[in-house]
């Protein structure tokens, strides 16, 4: 690990401003970061300690909606009586990742910005679009069986890791961020880049942006929740795939669905495509069927991840048939 | 462990243990890196010198206070001390283990502040003012800790290297929102590895505590 110096914060406002330099670092769990730079992954001139500076509650605004401070526990977050009982979604997600103690570490907005396990990314001695801009990319053609097979470029395919994502996408969650010029509101959908020939471009975050909270709409009372991962082991492993439901029947048929993919995509992957073949049809395995064949038609799958074609439809198959037997 | 007749090698009967000669050979390895060997070899014979390791000088080093297992300690380190480097080599806590480095293991599992973490993925400097338990806080060889009895009636374990973040782990699931079932703990476990697959009884164990409780 390289040497850096270290601030901590008093405040947010602190924090930004001493923020100015694309060689900072807010270091808050530190699960991602302290792990890629003790890999010369990542190698900051400064990091800054925000892990005093609040923004750790959650709250129940008066317009219904729910904010989340961006230093919030993933722990905490996914145990809030709150999120259990309105947005289960999210709280089954937060707990299909990590493990206990991780989770007791990572924070909603590190969470966030957790960066891809690509292997070629988390070795320096390969070359990596994503960390290198211009090397090439290794996992193409290489040891590519985690990694995505939706979003992907010819320059990077590399998989986001996340879980909370996939339930924020599904859930339409809304990101503030802070910054010396002041507060901005970015829908999830629009947070996260595709690769493109830019893969280490991966929010629209910029140096000196400050993620403060994440805000959830007003809860859908009615709706059927479901988070559903698979990977290589029971627990404490990262999805091969996984989707997240939020889905309301009425007569039979679905009068909501947001359908979200982890594990699949080089970003968090709202299906809009699974979606708008749901929307007022049956609520049938029929159904289920062409929405996971509509959610994969664009699948561009590499040497060794072909499976995750069929797993990914058994995915959302699945999960939706989950989703409305619990109706 | 670190007292100032360092007396680390031997016992009070003046014993060479297994634990203070490992120890003394942790030592030796922070020490000197260039001829680690020769070196080692030397340092069996002159254990004086590792009191010296106290007292060199770090380059960059920053002070911090922390409350480790019940007691005030100030300590200085480099700012990319993780927090299980500072507990192993700084203040010779070594029950606390190192596996993976990476949080991918669980062996450095310690609490802060009442919650279990990995304590390889945090840096030292980022705990000022907290309060750490280590395995070394949880109970004495005489006077153990119900989960620590329970692993051993158990047999919660084979080669030992998991144990102790096994059992800061366990102890902390105790306050945890979790199920009743082998299949809830397992889950909430699943952050500690035990190469030697001795899961079946970790298992056993933590749940003949939570039965009790």
């Amino acid at each position: 690990m390289e040497l850096f110096a270290y601030t901590r914060a008093t405040d947010a406002e602190q924090a930004i401003n001493t923020a100015t330099s694309k060689d900072v670092r807010f270091i808050a769990g530190g699960t991602t970061l302290l792990d890629l730079m003790k890999l010369d992954v990542e190698r900051p001139a400064q990091l800054i300690d925000i892990n005093r500076i609040g923004l750790d509650a959650i709250e129940k605004l008066p317009t219904g909606t729910l904010r989340i401070g961006a230093l919030v526990r993933n722990s905490d977050f996914a145990h809030h009586p709150i999120v259990q009982s309105d947005y289960p979604v999210l709280s089954q997600a937060l707990l299909a990742g990590a493990s206990a103690q991780l989770r007791n570490m990572a924070t909603t907005g590190g969470n966030l910005l957790q960066r891809t396990r690509c292997m070629y990314f988390r070795n320096t001695a390969m070359p990596c679009n994503k960390r290198t801009p211009g090397t090439g990319c290794s996992a193409i053609e290489g040891d590519n069986r985690t990694l995505a097979i939706l979003g992907t470029s010819k320059d990077c395919i590399a998989t986001n890791p996340s879980d909370m994502n996939v339930a924020l996408a599904a859930l339409e969650a809304v990101i503030t961020v802070r910054s010396a010029s002041g507060s901005r509101d970015i829908p999830f959908g629009d947070f996260h880049l595709l690769p493109g020939t830019t893969p280490h471009l991966e929010t629209v975050l910029v140096p000196g942006d400050l993620v403060t909270h994440v805000t959830l709409p007003a809860p859908r009372s009615k709706s059927k929740q479901v988070y559903l991962k698979l990977r290589d082991r029971a627990s404490y492993e990262f999805a091969l795939a996984s989707a997240a439901i939020v889905a309301e029947v009425s007569d039979g048929k679905f009068s909501f669905i947001r359908v979200a993919l982890g594990g699949l995509g080089t970003k968090p992957w709202r299906s809009h495509e699974a979606e708008a073949a749901l929307l007022h049809r049956p609520a049938d395995i029929a159904m289920f069927h062409r929405a996971a064949d509509a959610a994969l038609r664009d699948a561009d799958p590499q040497s060794e991840n072909g499976f995750k074609v069929e797993l990914a439809k058994r995915c959302i198959t699945h999960a939706l048939t989950l989703a409305t037997q619990s109706a | 462990m670190n007292g100032k007749d360092n007396p680390r090698n031997e016992n009070s009967t003046g014993r060479v243990t297994r634990r203070s000669f490992l120890s003394q050979m942790g030592a030796a390895g922070a020490t000197v890196t260039a001829a680690p060997l020769v070196a080692r070899a030397q340092f069996a014979t002159a254990p004086e010198e590792t009191s010296s390791r106290g007292t060199q000088k770090i380059e960059n080093a920053v002070p911090i206070a922390l409350s480790v297992n019940g007691k005030s300690v100030r300590i200085e380190v480099d700012p990319r001390t993780t927090l299980l480097d500072a507990l192993r080599e700084t203040l010779s806590l070594t029950g606390t283990k190192k596996g993976c480095d990476h949080g991918q293991c669980g062996a450095c599992t310690v609490h802060v502040n009442g919650r279990r973490i990995n304590s390889c993925l945090t840096l030292a400097i980022m705990h000022e003012g907290d309060s750490i338990t280590t395995i070394e806080g949880l109970g004495e060889p005489d006077d153990l800790h119900p989960m620590q009895a329970s692993f051993v009636e158990h047999d919660g374990y084979q080669c030992g290297y998991c144990t102790s973040g096994q059992i800061m782990s366990a102890v902390a699931l105790l306050k945890e929102p979790c199920g009743p079932a082998d299949a809830d703990v397992k889950e909430l476990m699943s952050g500690n590895i035990c190469r030697c697959g001795a899961y079946p009884n970790i298992v056993a164990a933590i749940q003949h505590v939570r039965q009790r409780a």
